[in-house]
């Protein structure tokens, strides 16, 4: 049935994304600029395991028709780089607080727009999945918006910082919106509220949108950044080290 | 009124279990002690971030995973409410995150011990959180209104990281062979560390009676310590595991446990700043510090910006 494969493929997609951005994000819990964005951070790196964690049992379910052993853990702990489908600037090192909070605005404007259409779709897990998230998303586009115009107009250090942060993200951003075979919602069509929402946010933040950067692609489709494998070796270590153990 | 009848009247609202608040009167040592005690209370809570969160990106499922999230995230909170408390005796966050740095300002010695295998998690869980637990309960009674105030929130939350501990080690007393080894290996390791967290015996313990007649301790160490350990015997049966005391024998005429003697130079050695992980956690809160210094600078810089463009804008 190609249209299960697809809609397994594209709820592994938006599970793997969740998951890997919140492995990254979890490496800022105790280490964080102050207590109380320390806990915010923290929070959104919650809020996206709980993401992950629906949209894998989800994906288990779809799988269980013809294999019993597929899990929410299976899924996440043994798989590998080439099946793991999240985007590429998820997996990206966190860098500096201006490249984490950066990343994390980018995404979650994706990811709203994205929930909002999920919403509309005849797929009803999606539709509940989608609706419990956005209100969790819609503070995570606040707080970002919120530090991206403080670091933006800031102190001179900040705004370099979080310009340098832009030259290296902004070539991931174009993978939002160039859909895989599998993607049951049309991503293409996000792109113009996307920019609008970014340049709305930017021009507050005194930032420019960089023009006629190459865009990278390839995780969508399990070609990955050579981060990827050391993500998933620290994630999947216990998993892997004592297979079939129960935790 | 005569420093003489201020100190009486404020031991009369002490005897009569009259909360002190920060406006009201206290004599200068029941402010340092407080201040020291919660703000070392504060400060433990963020150092032990550190031990767990080294956990959370290798947490072997994802239920575990987010249940450790949220505890460490519970920490910070709680680091959150008790500067707060510590504030209202007039030294600000920032002196006090100064003096855990340079060192003037201790925190529990406990997080001085490395973490070393998941069933690290668990045992951190239900014995350095039972421990912790003991003392907080009787906490919720402290005489310092702030501080009582800030323990009850804090107790909700360790109850659940105590049992989420015990669970842990549940399952892996109950698994592979492997497991089984980890889950003894961490109870053995942690058992005399969590019993030193209670602090040095009554008769070394140099605070321990001013403290308790101005009510900011209800039970001394060894009381505490003995709880602790009739408490741990008995819970450790349903894990089918052992505690790595050869000492530890119920007494039937005392109804309690005996058991055996603490290392006292491991611990003051540790308390000294020669544990395995001092240097490691004082420089890793340092590090997060400074490198949120210009995090900081922008926010502050900002939030001035704003401040006179309203300003101009209201002109």
């Amino acid at each position: 049935m190609p249209h299960t494969k697809n809609a397994l493929s594209f709820t592994l997609h938006l599970a793997d994304t969740a998951l890997i951005l919140a492995q990254r994000n979890g490496e800022w819990c105790a280490h964080g600029p102050i207590l109380e964005q320390d806990i915010a951070i923290t929070n959104i790196t919650l809020d996206l395991i709980g993401q992950a964690r629906n949209f894998y049992q989800y994906a288990a379910r779809l799988h269980e028709a013809n294999e019993n052993a597929v899990t929410e853990d299976s899924l996440a702990y043994l798989r590998t780089e080439g099946q793991f489908k999240n985007l590429l600037i998820c997996e990206l090192p966190n860098g500096d607080w201006a490249q984490t909070i950066l990343r994390q605005f980018f995404f979650s404007t994706f990811q709203m727009l994205l929930f909002e259409k999920m919403k509309q779709s005849n797929n009803t897990q999606w539709v509940a999945i989608a609706e419990k998230s956005i209100k969790e998303t819609h503070y995570h586009v606040k707080w970002s918006s919120e530090w991206v115009i403080r670091l933006g107009d800031g102190t001179t250090e900040s705004h370099d910082r979080i310009t340098k942060a832009l030259d290296t993200l902004w070539m991931y951003t174009g993978e939002f919106f160039i859909p895989a075979s599998y993607e049951m919602i049309e991503v293409t069509a996000l792109k113009n509220e996307w920019m609008n929402k970014v340049k709305e946010v930017f021009d507050e933040a005194t930032l420019t949108i960089p023009e006629n950067v190459f865009m990278q692609t390839g995780g969508k489709n399990g070609v990955h950044t050579e981060n990827l494998g050391f993500v998933l070796t620290e994630l999947q270590y216990l998993q892997r080290v004592f297979p079939g153990a129960e935790w | 009124m005569e420093i003489y009848n201020l100190e009486k009247a404020f031991q009369e609202k002490i005897d009569k279990e009259i909360k002190i608040e920060p406006k009201d009167w206290m004599p200068e040592a029941y402010r340092k002690t407080n201040l020291r005690q919660i703000s070392q209370h504060a400060h433990s809570e963020i150092v032990g971030m550190l031990p767990e969160g080294n956990w959370i990106s290798r947490a072997p499922s994802l239920k575990r995973k987010a249940i450790l999230i949220a505890k460490v995230q519970d920490e910070a909170g709680h680091g959150l409410y008790l500067y707060s408390s510590a504030e209202t005796l007039g030294t600000s966050r920032e002196q006090m995150i100064d003096d855990l740095h340079s060192g003037k300002a201790k925190y529990s010695s406990i997080f001085n011990y490395p973490t070393l295998t998941w069933a690290d998690m668990g045992a951190v869980g239900w014995l350095v959180d039972g421990a912790a637990i003991l003392n907080q309960v009787m906490l919720c009674r402290t005489s310092y209104g702030p501080y009582a105030r800030a323990m009850v929130r804090i107790c909700k939350e360790e109850s659940f990281h105590q049992r989420q501990g015990f669970d842990a080690l549940l399952v892996l007393s109950k698994g592979t062979e492997e497991q089984k080894a980890m889950c003894q290996d961490a109870i053995n390791r942690w058992w005399w560390p969590s019993l030193m967290m209670f602090g040095p015996k009554d008769s070394e313990s140099t605070n321990s009676d001013q403290s308790m007649k101005w009510k900011i301790k209800r039970k001394t160490n060894d009381e505490l310590r003995q709880n602790f350990v009739d408490m741990i015997a008995e819970q450790i049966k349903l894990l089918g595991m052992t505690l790595p005391d050869p000492d530890l024998k119920w007494n039937e005429a005392k109804k309690q446990y005996d058991f055996g003697e603490i290392n006292w130079d491991e611990f003051w050695n540790v308390v000294k700043g020669n544990g395995p992980c001092n240097k490691q956690r004082i420089a890793a809160r340092r590090k997060a510090h400074e490198e949120g210094e210009w995090v900081r600078a922008a926010a502050l810089a900002y939030a001035e910006k704003k401040q006179l463009r309203t300003k101009a804008k209201v002109a």
